[in-house]
């Protein structure tokens, strides 16, 4: 397949990844400042926009104020945001609209279709009350393409390149989530254990879709420790980095198999991969979670440059 | 239902009997019910939006993506009507091809006194670079479209050639997907001849283009401006349809004498080109040196005939309407027969005389630039104002040589459905012809462009026109 092809399906991948996680952020953001007293619920919608990486293009356009009407729209719809979901969807679908041969009739319509409709949601600023609904379109129309790409998708190098996007992708917004919380939202010791500390955990494990998840396997008990470890160790979750980082090798290695040849993403992704079962949480809470999160979120972005060099995504 | 009386409806005669071709279909349409059909009307144009068979506009709403309206009562044509036009249009390429080898070699058709040595000369679209090479399988237009249009029961003539690189084939085909999915049922009452395998005999005739270096399997690759391109639709969905690889100039490189695609694996090279990009833009060391469509070095790779492109650089220059005003005489040079379709009368306003006449008469005629296309700067007459005819006067005499003219045609007629039921509309024709060393071959359909608004003769869709299924009856 070419080069240009390989990196059309890579970020189409990785844009409705980012669309779908900006909006479950938005949920967990939603929620907890529905929790919360308006000066407060300000901090957590600075978290959120923190978390994309968007501060500097926020803070341009509303400076301090983090009211959560203005951090949703921006994040939804905004025309000065180029990460808002609306522009991913868009970017998701010139991308697909690139490779368009390389995708299944389904695949294309869906992503098509998802990309018609929510711009139609998004066509005007949303208010408080439609937000639940908004959000929950986003997250039914990125189902539809996930549910398109799983049935009709060749298992190919096409499919593998999808899943490295996705999962690199993936991979970087749950390491982002958990950073945040970690290291921004967590003002000192004390907090530890709080009822705000459980509420901030428990969204966390919302905007990853892992609320459930977790209490199944933790009987409703929210414990910092055990959640961090779920989120990056527990093979699992697919949202968590280990579950990332196994799909990234075996769609990397899938391509090995299929060209007869490794590359230097594939030498990256053995030491990444080799991080990984050398760690426990007591290992990783020892040398810092912040540290290790750091280095994780770097990793993971030299394996995406690696292969787009490797794979030739440029002339 | 009201029709102008000068013009030719397809389907009622003056008696208003129903004519041959539309006998199935009207006795299918009139046990329709009304509301239903409208409502399959909205179901297409969701079906084109969903499927994304959209063209891009450029200028004012740069970017936006609009459909073609999309009209579903089909344009049907006899099989006795198909096998006279296609004798007509085969006639009529194999021409086509003589004149444009003859051109770019020993120009006989000047020698012999036939045809102004001026209009070759004088053309942009001629490339010296082609002078003296031979393409491989000695094919210069591999796709061809021939716009038709009809004034009478057995009058066909050729609006224009289309021999650069012809668009709408998608059209033909999705049109038909379309019908087949709103009226499934029809196509069991009515014998219509299948257009579906259009891409498969499209690769086929490509690839029998080959060059000598290519091996069993000659790789095949549409190349296409992208995205932004108005007809980028149409690109992806041939390369989908023939399995070829969509490339982009910067996907394309010239590596050891080939011209090479930058796969994951490295380069490979390809053997034919189907080039949706025109001639000033396929090469930066040849043509246009700021162009970043095509290919460094192409010309190179090809003049040494190590690659095909399709339709061949300098074709473009069949299609001046300058140049259509000699192919009768064109037809009957090369293929020593009288032309089986007619050519519409046309003034060449670079002769003195036809250029008197033609600004004597301009209020009745068609008036179009040589070298112009989609539709654009022309003067229609009849549905002009007198400012407007007296402004375009002023052009037509700075720069006479700049246009033909011709008479205001009265277009035939297929009605179209519009909420009180159908209409007559004004219709062309643009049947799809594939050139290769092992013949001329033509689906049987094409593009049927048609004026939506009421009297109106333009059907390019730049200028609101919208398609029709196109038929071909089974004998």
């Amino acid at each position: 397949m070419l080069g240009r092809t390989a990196n059309g399906t890579f970020w189409m991948a990785r844009y409705l990844e980012r669309a779908e996680n900006t909006s479950r952020l938005l949920e967990a953001g939603f929620r907890m400042a529905l929790t919360r007293d308006a000066i407060a619920s300000h901090e957590e919608w600075r978290s959120v926009i923190l978390t994309v990486g968007a501060t500097a293009t926020y803070e341009a356009a509303h400076g301090e104020d983090y009211n959560g009407d203005k951090v949703w729209n921006f994040l939804l719809r905004d025309k000065g945001n180029p990460g808002s979901v609306l522009a991913m969807i868009e970017a998701a679908r010139t991308n697909a609209r690139s490779v368009r041969t390389a995708l299944t009739r389904e695949v294309w319509e869906a992503i098509n279709e998802s990309w018609m409709a929510l711009k139609e949601v998004l066509a005007r600023p949303v208010r408080e009350a439609a937000l639940g609904e908004v959000l929950g379109a986003v997250r039914r129309q990125m189902t539809l393409v996930r549910g398109a790409m799983d049935g009709t998708m060749l298992r190919n190098e096409i499919h593998n390149f999808t899943r490295i996007g996705t999962f690199i992708e993936r991979a970087d917004n749950t390491a982002r989530i958990l950073d945040v919380k970690y290291y921004v939202l967590l003002p000192s010791v004390a907090w530890v254990g709080s009822s705000l500390d459980n509420v901030q955990w428990e969204s966390v494990l919302r905007a990853v879709a892992g609320e459930r998840s977790y209490r199944w396997l933790n009987a409703g008990k929210m414990d910092p420790r055990g959640i961090a470890s779920f989120l990056i160790l527990d093979q699992r979750f697919p949202r968590s980095l280990a579950f990332c980082v196994d799909k990234l090798r075996s769609n990397l290695f899938g391509l090995a198999h299929e060209y007869g040849f490794e590359t230097s993403a594939h030498e990256l992704m053995r030491a990444l991969g080799t991080t990984f079962q050398h760690s426990n949480i007591e290992t990783i809470l020892e040398g810092g979670l912040h540290e290790f999160i750091t280095d994780f979120i770097a990793s993971n972005q030299q394996v995406a440059q690696a292969i787009e060099q490797d794979y030739r995504f440029y002339a | 239902m009201s029709h102008s009386p000068s013009s030719f409806d397809e389907m009622i005669a003056a008696d208003s009997s129903i004519r041959e071709a539309y006998s199935g279909y009207r006795d299918w349409y009139d046990g329709q019910d009304q509301a239903a059909l409208r409502r399959k009307g909205k179901e297409a144009e969701g079906f084109f939006r969903k499927t994304g068979i959209t063209f891009n506009v450029y200028g004012d709403n740069a970017g936006e993506e609009r459909l073609i309206p999309f009209d579903m009562i089909p344009r049907i044509i006899t099989a006795r009507e198909w096998r006279k036009l296609t004798k007509g249009i085969e006639q009529r390429v194999r021409a086509l091809n003589a004149f444009l080898h003859d051109i770019y070699h020993r120009q006989e058709i000047v020698r012999a006194g036939r045809f102004p040595q001026r209009l070759i000369a004088e053309n942009a679209a001629f490339l010296p670079e082609m002078v003296g090479m031979v393409p491989p399988g000695g094919v210069y237009t591999h796709i061809v479209g021939i716009d038709l249009v009809r004034t009478g029961p057995d009058d066909f003539m050729v609006l224009e050639d289309n021999a650069r690189t012809p668009s709408g084939v998608s059209y033909m085909l999705e049109n038909r997907e379309t019908m087949m999915a709103m009226f499934p049922e029809l196509f069991s009452k009515v014998p219509v001849r299948p257009v579906q395998d259009y891409p498969r005999r499209l690769a086929k005739s490509l690839a029998a283009c080959a060059p000598a270096c290519a091996g069993e399997n000659p790789v095949v690759a549409v190349l296409t401006p992208g995205i932004y391109n108005s007809a980028y639709f149409e690109h992806s969905f041939l390369a989908d349809q023939m399995g070829a690889e969509l490339v982009e100039g910067s996907d394309l490189r010239v590596i050891d004498g080939r011209v090479a695609m930058r796969t994951t694996c490295g380069y490979t090279p390809i053997d034919v080109i189907y080039r949706r990009v025109d001639d000033e833009y396929l090469d930066p060391l040849t043509f246009n040196p700021d162009s970043a469509l095509g290919v460094p070095g192409i010309m190179d790779v090809y003049r040494a005939g190590r690659i095909t492109i399709a339709n061949a650089p300098g074709t473009g220059i069949a299609d001046d309407k300058a140049i259509y005003s000699f192919m009768p005489e064109i037809v009957e040079f090369y293929t020593g027969e009288k032309p089986l379709l007619a050519n519409v009368p046309t003034w060449r306003c670079s002769e003195a005389d036809s250029l008197a006449y033609v600004l004597d008469n301009l209020a009745e005629l068609v008036v179009k630039e040589v070298h112009g296309s989609g539709g654009y700067g022309m003067l229609i007459g009849p549905t002009s104002s007198r400012k407007e005819v007296a402004d375009f006067a002023v052009k037509l005499r700075a720069k006479p040589e700049n246009y033909i003219a011709q008479p205001t045609l009265a277009l035939s007629t297929v009605p179209i459905f519009t909420k009180a039921g159908l209409a007559p509309r004004h219709v062309d024709l643009r049947p799809f012809v594939l050139v290769s060393p092992q013949g001329i071959d033509i689906t049987p359909g094409g593009l049927t462009r048609v004026a939506l608004k009421k009297g109106s003769l333009v059907v390019n869709s730049s200028q609101g026109g919208g398609t029709k299924d196109s038929w071909v009856l089974e004998d």
